[in-house]
């Protein structure tokens, strides 16, 4: 399943005192199957841009244009019966996680709150229990805990059950804005760990926002950086992650290991210039010690 | 489509009337509703219109701004000139039609109670528009201070208001995201029939509950470490002082309320 935007325009609050730009004449295209990382500074129009992906936002007001297409189909326009694109189904392909999911938890049980989702797409009873646990399962929920109370698992518990409910839909993308805000280190690494897993198993195309570095660099293939509603910086990690004072003008930064690599660089120690994870640190500082 | 809701809809811009003193508008838009039932005829109406127009003039608020609050009262001035045309007894047949009968002077009354309804909620927009909710309430204290005598307790209905004020934009971006959050998971809020459609606000009302609690959990314990024990003894960083605008204005509003009452009298 492939995203295109095409010269996206977005204004919030237009003819108010309020107005503002969120993104300025915005394209980019991603591929089916790819796991793509969106990072930029708060305010930079990330989140407005996901929005668009599944057209909670959507470029029809005044001072607003641009078109957005999930598999070749214009989401905002009409199908091939002159019918406005059921926006239902475009929902279903593009599952979006919002920052700090488990804000959204509302129903008795776990099991309940997750198959809210399929419920909604009028599923048979069969195959919403198939795809509630199949979901659960995923992000590591054990069948006990299915009839407790959302409310009383905790914060990262929270999380995953509130990302079960996006992959009971069975997306074909899966956005997630900030998946680990807010969660201890080893909370956001078995999180990340899972989004790799599902990422793993094929067949679905990921992008996740964050604001961290050493999660973007060791898990996604492409990053597109954002600044000011416009895109600045699209290729692979190693590509943005050299450009580090343009990345730093921006409010972000580089991996830490790449800030260590670079000060020893600078010291004259012969290093390649596109270390981004640890990993590769360990490799190219063995041979330089050998 | 929730950001269309304007409560508390300051319009931030600079002119005389944002700069008066709240307690000034406050008093003023009292007077100036008061004034609307002193004298119910045309040429007083008038009046105030011209009134009313300078204000709106002055305060350099688009007055799309004033109308949108007209939007909200509009079933209730088609309800009170509907009953005031069909219900008021009078003596000039103007329509007749089977039991029905419309008189000349519901006519009159009917459009007098109109005009007075658009006038109280645009005068009064007109004060919310231009304060911002933070000075309104600071004003509301000031005003309130004299009733601690009599146990009123000011300080806490005003930090009551202020608290509330403060939450309604939060309130409403946390609810516009928890409604998209459900919505990329298929909730429909927007058809069905009346029971469906309460239905399908659960999902939306419980986390925003919930969020509320929270919310106001964290906001109690912050205050707390902060030491705040209520209004006793307690000093400001801005101290309302009147300005000699506020003398002007006031001025302004005795004259109007002057020649109200000299309509009155001569009519």
């Amino acid at each position: 399943m492939s995203i295109k935007v095409d010269n996206l325009t977005y204004v919030y609050g237009i003819g108010t005192p309020f107005e503002k730009k969120a993104l300025e004449s915005v394209s980019l295209a991603i591929e089916s199957g790819q796991f793509v990382g969106l990072i930029g500074h708060t305010g930079s129009g990330k989140s407005t841009l996901i929005q668009h992906f599944n057209r909670l936002l959507k470029p029809t007001p005044a001072g607003t244009s641009g078109q957005v297409f999930v598999n070749g189909v214009d989401i905002n326009g009409v199908d091939a019966k002159g019918k406005p694109v059921n926006i239902k189904a475009i929902r279903q392909q593009v599952g979006l996680v919002f920052q700090y999911p488990e804000h959204q938890l509302f129903e008795m049980t776990i099991y309940k709150d997750v198959a809210f989702g399929p419920t909604n797409m009028g599923l048979t009873t069969d195959e919403i229990d198939e795809r509630v646990r199949g979901a659960l399962t995923k992000v590591g929920i054990d069948e006990a805990d299915y009839e407790k109370s959302p409310f009383e698992l905790s914060g990262g518990q929270k999380r995953r059950v509130a990302i079960a409910g996006v992959l009971a839909m069975q997306p074909d993308v899966l956005i997630l804005d900030e998946p680990t805000a807010g969660l201890d280190p080893q909370g956001s690494h078995d999180i990340l760990m899972e989004i790799q897993k599902i990422h793993d198993l094929g067949g679905i195309t990921i992008i996740l926002v964050s604001h961290n570095m050493e999660d973007i660099a060791s898990f996604v293939e492409r990053i597109i950086v954002m600044d000011q509603g416009a895109i600045r910086y699209d290729g692979t990690p190693k590509e943005v992650f050299r450009e580090v004072d343009a990345l730093e003008a921006m409010g972000l930064a580089v991996p830490q290991v790449s800030y260590l690599i670079k000060a020893l660089r600078e010291k004259g120690y012969d290093l390649p210039g596109d270390v981004t994870t640890v990993e590769e640190a360990y490799e190219a500082l063995r041979k330089l010690i050998r | 489509m929730i950001r269309d809701i304007t409560i508390g809809q300051y319009y931030p811009a600079d002119s005389v009337l944002h700069r008066l003193d709240p307690r000034t508008k406050l008093i003023i838009t009292f007077i100036y509703i008061s004034s609307l039932f002193i004298s119910v005829n045309y040429i007083s109406y008038g009046f105030v219109f011209v009134f009313l127009a300078t204000i709106i003039g002055l305060s350099k608020v688009p007055i799309k701004f004033m109308l949108k609050g007209l939007k909200m009262i509009f079933v209730i001035i088609i309800f009170t000139v509907v009953f005031n045309v069909f219900l008021t007894p009078g003596e000039t047949e103007v329509f007749r039609f089977w039991k029905i009968i419309i008189y000349k002077e519901g006519l009159i009354t009917a459009s007098l109670m109109a005009t007075r309804l658009v006038f109280l909620i645009i005068g009064s927009s007109i004060l919310t528009l231009t304060t911002s909710p933070i000075t309104l309430t600071d004003g509301i204290e000031y005003l309130l201070k004299p009733l601690e005598k009599i146990k009123v307790p000011a300080h806490e209905i005003a930090m009551m208001m202020t608290i509330a004020l403060r939450f309604i934009p939060i309130l409403l971006e946390e609810t516009d995201k928890i409604m998209k959050a459900q919505m990329a998971r298929g909730a429909d809020f927007e058809t069905g029939g009346l029971i469906k459609r309460a239905k399908s606000m659960l999902p939306l009302l419980v986390p925003l509950f919930i969020s509320a609690f929270r919310r106001a959990d964290d906001l109690a314990l912050a205050m707390e470490a902060r030491c705040y024990r209520g209004g006793e003894g307690r000093t400001r960083m801005n101290v309302l002082k009147y300005k000699w605008q506020d003398g002007i204005a006031f001025l302004v509003i005795v004259c109007y309320l002057g020649v109200l009452i000299a309509f009155k009298l001569v009519l």
